[in-house]
């Protein structure tokens, strides 16, 4: 059986085109959800080095709960337990249930799962900050706020970036789950296009290619910026 | 990774007697007491307030999706791993033939989603086999107009890619000294690969393994959007049943954290019975 490539052409009769958006939408999802999941992993990361008792304690229910249960039973709990509660709470004050945006919900559901996995990455990275440098910023008077922005961060980059870098793969594959709740990124826009035109196989593997290109670029571009964040320091 | 923050305490479990017990008391800070009590109240709360009324209804199914879901994670598990040791091997040191192909794989693997290997193996060649006539006439047929061998073909390819990268890593961290004292011995090839390559590269991957299973764990409810009725895809039908939101998907979290936990305890198990000192 030959392949029929008019079936990807990007215009209409074909369904590259659909392909591509699903590729764009998958993106956005996996870049928000994984800035927005980096930000809850600083919180985190420092609450958990920094933070008193309880702060430390919650955080790692957190972490715990996040990382064994499975990310498709989270995506949907979060999903529907959180858009039920969103329409409950506008109900108590009055407001009519709304429909939340998709891209919202996606990613927000993508950042509560990416928060746990790199608060452990920045924890780790930030435990091999030498204490040294913690205690020559307070020795200038830093706040702890400054002292996070100009040492703690760029001193724990070159420690953290090979685990954001896996991070932001797991991101843009745990965007495939989303399929499952109806949200058309590349996974189920690929699968719409096989069950219309019955070339499964065909879409499956172009939208393969598609992921691996996405990884391997995003590859190459961290080498770059591992290799930056690196720089003046002695050879790996 | 996912292993080593699992445990709240770490090594408590390992400490016998008045270690253990000095343990114990650190743990219950009053800080915990309260955190235990707040949460006690939340789960007297979820049990008191969501309706329940479907889980006797369904507890047999719940237990054979369970189960359905523990036999596919030890299957594919076991087969993966058998994959991925040559998988791992030939990437360190065998002829470019073999390990050019063999990195493609695993590249391949984990570089695209599991949902989409899984639904390129059932609809697209699910969709190709009926056309084939030696196909259809073959014993073969029996199972594959069934669902669940593709999933567990998707997530025994899936393992052994990634495994094998870990293996890949396992063997060429074996030291050389070692290879070569195996050689100084006598041993032929095979022999050193048998007796001190494959169990020094194994103990070296034991604790990424760990990590590895309950990861795979993770995986296999995606199973559920073949029709693999798992213990996911039991939930699924409680939910179109009942139309109910919260307690369906609570207790589902809760029956994989149960799973997770005794897969943690499992792993910890083993660990302490390998000898992986100077490892």
């Amino acid at each position: 059986m030959g392949i029929d490539w008019h079936l990807l052409a990007l215009s209409p009769p074909g369904w590259g085109g659909m392909l591509l958006r699903g590729l764009a939408t998958t993106l956005e999802v996996s870049g928000g959800g994984y800035v927005v999941g980096l930000l809850i992993g600083i919180a985190g990361a420092v609450g958990k080095l920094y933070g008193g008792p309880v702060s430390r304690d919650l955080w790692e229910c957190y972490t715990t709960a996040v990382r064994a249960i499975p990310e498709l039973v989270l995506i949907v709990l979060i999903y529907y337990a959180g858009t039920d509660a969103v329409n409950r709470v506008m109900a108590v004050f009055g407001h009519q249930a709304v429909d939340i945006n998709g891209l919202v919900a996606g990613i927000f559901v993508i950042a509560v799962v990416q928060g746990a996995y790199s608060t452990e990455v920045l924890r780790g990275a930030m435990k091999a900050v030498p204490f040294g440098e913690i205690e020559a910023a307070r020795a200038f008077g830093m706040s702890s706020g400054q002292m996070l922005r100009r040492i703690t961060l760029p001193a724990m980059l070159p420690h953290a970036i090979p685990g954001l870098a896996n991070l932001w793969l797991i991101a843009t594959k745990d965007t495939a789950l989303l399929a499952v709740i109806g949200f058309t990124e590349l996974t189920l826009a690929t699968r719409e296009a096989g069950g219309a035109t019955k070339a499964y196989f065909t879409f499956f593997c172009a939208a393969g290619l598609l992921y691996l290109m996405v990884t391997l670029v995003s590859n190459q571009l961290f080498g770059i910026i591992e290799r930056r964040a690196r720089r003046g320091q002695p050879g790996m | 990774m996912a292993t080593e923050t699992l445990e709240t305490t770490p090594g408590m479990s390992r400490l016998t007697g008045p270690a253990r017990a000095g343990a114990l008391r650190r743990w219950w800070q009053p800080h915990r007491i309260v955190l235990v009590l707040v949460a006690t109240v939340l789960v007297v709360l979820m049990i008191t307030t969501m309706r329940w009324d479907w889980l006797p209804k369904y507890s047999d199914r719940l237990l054979l999706g369970a189960w359905r879901t523990v036999w596919l994670l030890a299957l594919s598990v076991v087969i993966g791993f058998l994959f991925a040791v040559p998988l791992g091997f030939v990437q360190v040191t065998g002829p470019k033939f073999l390990a050019w192909p063999a990195r493609g794989f695993c590249t391949l693997i984990r570089g695209t989603p599991l949902l989409l290997q899984l639904w390129l193996l059932y609809f697209g060649l699910g969709s190709l086999f009926p056309h084939m006539p030696a196909i259809r006439h073959s014993f073969l047929w029996d199972y594959l107009r069934l669902s669940w061998p593709y999933g567990l073909l998707a997530l025994t390819l899936s393992f052994a890619g990634y495994e094998g990268e870990v293996m890949r890593g396992a063997f060429a961290g074996v030291p050389r000294g070692e290879l070569e004292a195996a050689r100084a011995f006598g041993m032929g090839r095979f022999t050193t690969l048998r007796r001190i390559w494959l169990p020094r590269a194994f103990y070296r991957a034991l604790p990424t393994l760990g990590g590895e299973v309950i990861m795979q764990l993770k995986s296999t409810p995606l199973v559920a959007t073949i029709t693999v009725v798992d213990v996911y895809g039991v939930i699924a039908q409680v939910r179109q049943d009942t139309y109910l939101v919260y307690s369906p998907l609570i207790f589902l979290a809760f029956v994989y954290m149960c799973l997770t936990g005794v897969l943690v305890l499992l792993v910890r198990l083993l660990e302490s019975r390998m000898p992986v000192r100077g490892a």
